[in-house]
């Protein structure tokens, strides 16, 4: 079992992605500088948070053009596992990897802290060793995770199942209040239709050690991990 | 050959930058001020002895491949020979 990190100019979640996968989940992994094209022998690349190429035009807009992006296209296709972090997230929607967009938080503040987020749906491969409704406290840091789509894609992804995440009070609820940035109906995590292409504003590799105030985060890898294992 | 691309959000999509824009303009005592929208602009230097259809179709496939965002934006193209 293989993991790469793939690393952009301006990514600075890719250490510790890196950290995580090799100490917490125990796996091999590799950075993958974006102008790699061959990703043959990884069996999950995570494509971290950060500011790549500053933000320029659009967040997540110029990474879309880097060489790897092709073979993570592939990659992709091929029914392997793509797992995007916040800047990561908004990487595989400018991509077209996952339906939707990004805009600027509607309170417009670079929101840092952690929030609490709800498994929608615990039969994937990134949320299998989760419960249903379970309440995750992990931290996000953005300022444009406001999740956007049209009517039609927002009835796909609810009709399949496909909103992993939703932004929630510590009890569970929904609520405005709940919500940082706005996204429509909570959303803070979505997946593909094949669901092997994971996307989400929160930081799961920020929660998992008791020392930085969550390891809430773990159980998304160790699922992910199991997947790979089970494929 | 110049093209001028704008790339506005799309009229159903709500941008808080834009009111809090405005928020700061009424603040400065501008009145009667109904909404303020913030678009981006592009100007691309195209070669001078370019047909214009070649340099609007150009411009155009620049605009919707990589400027604008067709999930949350609109784009228009202008040609100045």
């Amino acid at each position: 079992m293989k993991f790469g990190v793939v690393v952009f100019p301006g990514s600075n979640c890719d250490h510790d992605a890196y950290h995580v996968v090799s100490k917490h989940v125990g796996q091999p992994v590799d950075f993958i500088w974006h102008k790699q094209t061959d990703l043959s022998g990884y069996d999950a690349l995570i494509v971290p948070g950060g500011f790549s190429y500053g933000d320029y035009l659009r967040a997540g807009a110029l990474a879309r053009f880097s060489p790897v992006m092709k073979a993570v296209k592939d990659f992709a296709a091929a029914g392997k596992f793509v797992f995007g972090v916040c800047n990561g997230f908004q990487i595989l929607c400018e991509s077209g990897l996952l339906p939707g967009a990004l805009m600027r938080n509607s309170n417009l503040h670079f929101v840092c802290q952690h929030i609490n987020i709800r498994v929608e749906n615990e039969k994937t491969p990134y949320t299998s060793e989760l419960d249903a409704g379970e309440v995750l406290s992990i931290p996000i840091a953005h300022a444009e995770g406001n999740y956007v789509c049209d009517d039609r894609t927002f009835a796909e992804l609810e009709d399949n199942n496909r909103i992993i995440f939703r932004y929630c009070d510590e009890n569970g609820e929904l609520s405005d209040e709940a919500n940082p940035n706005g996204s429509r109906s909570n959303i803070a995590g979505i997946c593909n239709a094949e669901g092997n292409v994971l996307g989400m504003m929160p930081h799961p590799e920020r929660a998992c050690e008791e020392l930085l105030g969550s390891n809430d985060g773990r159980d998304i890898f160790r699922s992910l991990t199991k997947a790979i294992a089970e494929k | 050959m110049k093209a001028k691309v704008y790339v506005t959000l799309k009229p159903s999509v709500l941008d808080p930058q834009g009111k809090a824009i405005q928020h700061s303009v009424e603040l400065l005592g501008f009145e009667q001020i109904a909404d303020i929208r913030q678009g981006k602009y592009f100007e691309i230097a195209l070669d001078a002895d370019l047909p214009e259809n070649i340099a609007r179709q150009t411009a155009e496939r620049i605009a919707k491949d990589v400027l604008a965002n067709p999930v949350i934006e609109d784009y228009r193209v202008e040609i100045n020979k």
